[in-house]
């Protein structure tokens, strides 16, 4: 299986012998749970692409930072690869285990260090749970704006490895836009500080750069996050489309007229059939699409938006416009879409979850795309869309029982990506390259970009053991690979080896 | 003599036609091969465009400028995505210009310290306005660039969507770098409508009651972006759905006052940064401006001289007090770096200083080191703007 870590094009991994590396992070690390049986491992070996397992060597689950400075410096004398895992819940196998490598585990780290209710920070350890914080900071009225889908499990710590978005991106931001500073542990067992409790730090913006870097600059220890007042009131607009690109049209139309909506989110019917039958949700089963258009903040000037955004859904040509009549409504339109991927895997024995982002100009020919797409590879596809960033995640149904259904199913999920990438849009919009889209990012960037990754890559880990693997392909990779899509003849990267 | 007044040109908010900025011309071929010289000649590059912000860092000595003036012009540009594509060259006003043609904006409006700044200057230097506390700063709103590397290769990165997470974040991370890290040539920004309404006001009260109000008012949802003390009033300015505006207006009380002062205080036009930045450069400056970027609720540090508090507390521009002198003692300098450092945050020089060694608060052993080694991995051979940002690289 070609996701599998590959030491001939990946990179080579030092051979380690297991006891002895145990012995010498015990005795500088004497309380450090060390698990290695293998059913013990085993909860350990994926994480939300469940599709690939792979046990790990080790899992280490410290609880203080001491213990994480001395395993990361054994490590590194011993030229151990260490790959850290939050919650678990990523969706690109950032945090697939290595066969020879430690599994850091950062779940006992889950801590609320402060609320400042005054000055609208939390601090938190890594392991503490999106959802958690917003409830430690509820009884100020405050809350913490991103929420991805998992956000009930998933870890902030994860969240800034993956610089995770959510519903409410396109108004309040991404993790990038909400975290203040993080604390890191380097490969070498440094501590360091990014950002801080002022709005901007001298020197580079390390910070932003360790935003989404998929455990790959170091391992981050401390997060200190931007808290936000809970808007007065927040209303859903529910428009339903007999037309896919109607309802594209309409997103463009409420942003012309300079809306920015708090979440604005589109179905289609095949996602709107899965929600409805799992939520009940009250969403028309026989629509194209609906959009769901939050609008949020001060009383008087939601009545106003909800007036103005109504009036250009239905020059745009909505069948219906349903205004949720009370919270209670509200929280049931987004708890279908919010359940939208575990409906979808109701509808089928397996389904693979695709994140491209694109121009939203682009919709209606990515969605044709994509249709013809599944029409070719035999497979279904349901879309859900975060609308106002261009954030696409068709969800492919499948069956991984039936032979080779799998590898139809990834080949068809790269196609869709290029499709993205060729739209002017990006492999990855919250998801992460990890382990699953290394192949597509030979489509997205260029051999000398990749290498200047690699660059900034080695200036925090020369020897590459912060989870070698994911997020950057080697450019032999992307010659075994990338050579799949042979444009006009001409192989990529010809002045590299071929195996 | 160099005088400050050219190192701050004239900034005039008067709208003048400039050059049509969509008609842009490619430059990029040549800045390209000049980079790709300066490799391998070793010779050193200072990277400038308007050269309007001169006077902030550290004075860089480089063999030959290269300037990104003739690499100009809109690339795209659709309100409804709410992107635009510009090319590094661009002056700020023209862009800034178009948007407003279209009912948008750079939300965090930068300071452009002379009519002449460039969009790239801008992202190079990654200074934000007023507005930052609420809206963001210059990093939040990047969503792609395209820079030449060390060795001439002209590289992009992120795009032009709103979301990306594909690699690193090599965008962000070159805002505010002061083009130690490559050369700009293109940015994608993601940019907001005008808000329907605005009201600016002022409210005649003490700095500690004003910082009290301010963080009370913080926990609410109101639409402030703007909040500044001058000594003696609190400046409010409040953007946002009309009924909201009036309703805040309403609850926050004091006087009326003309949107000017906003930009006043962006341009550094009020009256309080006069003394501090006329003068000379290679003599003695009447007074020294020093920005401090501190926690919002740290306590004032036990400075000698005049305060002006921005972005309700976060940012504050300390004058040296009258007859202290431009203190040609780096030991002066390091006293404020460790005073703002104890505060809980850091400080810059905005006086360019004939010691001047350190306008930047010094990075911490582990942080220097890894910049150092950054640097080094995407300059080996340091050729741009060398000693910009930190005497050792």
């Amino acid at each position: 299986m070609e996701l599998l870590y590959d030491e001939r094009i990946d990179g080579d991994i030092a051979d380690v012998d297991k006891s002895a590396l145990m012995a010498a992070i015990l005795a500088v690390a004497p309380q450090l749970t060390l698990l290695d049986r293998e059913e013990d491992l085993r909860p350990f070996e994926c994480d939300g692409l469940s599709a690939y397992r792979v046990l790990p060597m080790l899992v280490a689950m410290p609880t203080t930072l001491a213990e994480v400075e001395a395993l990361m410096r054994v490590c590194y004398e011993h030229h151990v690869p260490v790959v850290t895992r939050g919650a678990g819940t990523g969706l690109s196998g950032g945090a697939l285990p290595l066969e020879k490598g430690v599994l850091l585990v950062m779940s006992r780290f889950n801590k609320i260090l402060s609320v400042d209710a005054d000055a609208r920070i939390a601090r938190v350890q890594p392991g503490v749970r999106n959802l958690a914080i917003s409830e430690a900071a509820a009884p100020y009225g405050l809350y913490y704006a991103p929420d991805p889908s998992s956000q009930i499990a998933c870890s902030i710590g994860g969240n800034v490895a993956e610089n995770a978005g959510g519903v409410h991106c396109l108004k309040y931001g991404l993790t990038v836009h909400n975290v203040l500073s993080v604390d890191i542990v380097t490969i070498e067992g440094e501590r360091m500080t990014l950002g801080g409790e002022s709005l901007d730090t001298p020197g580079f913006d390390l910070l932003a750069l360790f935003m989404g870097s998929e455990g790959m600059l170091g391992v981050i220890t401390e997060v200190t996050v931007r808290l936000l007042p809970k808007p007065e009131v927040a209303k859903v607009l529910m428009a339903c489309f007999d037309d896919v690109e109607l309802a594209a049209r309409a997103v463009g139309d409420i942003i012309a007229a300079g809306c920015i909506p708090g979440g604005l989110e589109m179905m289609d019917n095949l996602a709107i059939r899965a929600a409805e039958d799992f939520v009940h949700a009250g969403y028309p089963v026989d629509a194209q699409a609906i959009l769901l258009c939050e609008l949020d903040g001060v009383e008087v000037d939601v009545q106003a938006d909800c007036e103005r955004v109504r009036e250009l859904l239905n020059a745009a040509g909505a069948t219906k416009i349903q205004l949720a009549r009370d919270d209670a409504e509200r929280q049931l339109f987004w708890a279908g879409r919010k359940a939208a991927f575990p409906a979808v895997g109701r509808m089928s024995p397996d389904y693979y979850c695709i994140d491209g982002t694109i121009p939203r100009r682009e919709l209606p020919r990515v969605l044709k795309g994509i249709n013809e797409l599944s029409a070719h590879y035999g497979l279904r596809v349901a879309n859900v869309f975060h609308a106002g960033d261009g954030n696409l995640h068709p969800l492919i149904l499948f069956d991984a029982n039936q032979p080779g259904e799998l590898e139809t199913t990834e080949a068809f999920g790269g196609k869709i990506l290029e499709l993205c990438v060729e739209a002017g849009g990006t492999i990855t919009g919250e998801h992460g390259v990890g382990r699953e889209k290394l192949n597509q990012m030979c489509t997205q960037f260029a051999a000398d970009e990749i290498t200047l990754f690699h660059a900034v890559k080695s200036a925090f880990d020369e020897r590459r053991l912060l989870n070698p693997g994911k997020n950057i392909p080697t450019l032999a990779r992307c010659a075994e690979f990338g050579a799949m899509h042979v444009h006009h003849g001409e192989l990529p990267h010809p002045e590299l080896p071929r195996f | 003599m160099t005088h400050l007044q050219d190192q701050r040109p004239e900034y005039t908010s008067a709208d003048e036609p400039g050059p049509d900025a969509l008609a842009g011309n490619d430059d990029s071929e040549a800045l390209c091969e000049q980079v790709a010289r300066a490799q391998a000649e070793r010779a050193t590059l200072r990277i400038v465009g308007g050269d309007t912000k001169a006077f902030y860092g550290r004075q860089v000595d480089a063999a030959q400028s290269l300037s990104t003036t003739g690499h100009h012009g809109i690339v795209h540009y659709d309100p409804v995505e709410l992107v635009a594509t510009v090319r590094a060259g661009t002056r700020l006003r023209d862009l800034e210009r178009v948007l407003a043609d279209n009912g948008q904006r750079l939300a965090f409006e930068p300071p452009h310290f002379g009519d002449n700044a460039t969009v790239g200057g801008m992202v190079a230097a990654g200074l934000s306005g007023p507005r930052r506390p609420w809206v963001g700063a210059v990093r939040d709103f990047v969503l792609g660039v395209r820079v030449i590397t060390f060795d001439g290769k002209l590289l992009r990165f992120g795009g032009e969507v709103m979301k990306n997470v594909a690699g690193y974040d090599l965008s962000r991370l070159m805002v505010g770098a002061q083009g130690t890290l490559g050369v700009l040539t293109e940015i994608s920004f993601k940019v907001l409508p005008i808000p329907q309404a605005h009201a600016c006001l002022r409210l005649e009260l003490p700095l500690a009651e004003a910082l009290d109000r301010l963080t009370a008012w913080g926990r609410k949802p109101l639409p402030i972006t703007g909040a500044a003390h001058d000594g003696t009033a609190l400046h409010v300015r409040l953007e946002g759905g009309e009924g909201s505006v009036s309703a805040t207006r309403q609850r926050l009380g004091g006087e009326p006052e003309e949107p000017l002062f906003w930009e006043q205080l962006r341009e550094q036009r009020l009256p309080f940064f006069d003394d501090a930045l006329d003068g000379a450069v290679d003599t003695v400056a009447e007074r020294t401006l020093w920005r401090l970027s501190l926690p919002a609720l740290a306590r004032t540090p036990s400075l000698e001289g005049d305060w002006l508090v921005d972005w309700a507390g976060a940012q504050r521009w300390l004058k040296s007090a009258e007859g202290g002198g431009f203190e040609d003692d780096p030991r002066a300098d390091i006293h404020i770096h460790e005073a703002a450092i104890a505060a809980g945050g850091h400080a810059t020089r905005y006086t360019p200083g004939a010691s001047g060694d350190s306008p930047f608060t010094p990075l911490a052993p582990v942080l220097a080191k890894y910049h150092r080694q950054l640097k080094n991995r995407l300059d080996p051979q340091a050729i741009f703007n060398p000693g910009r940002l930190y005497a050792e690289w």
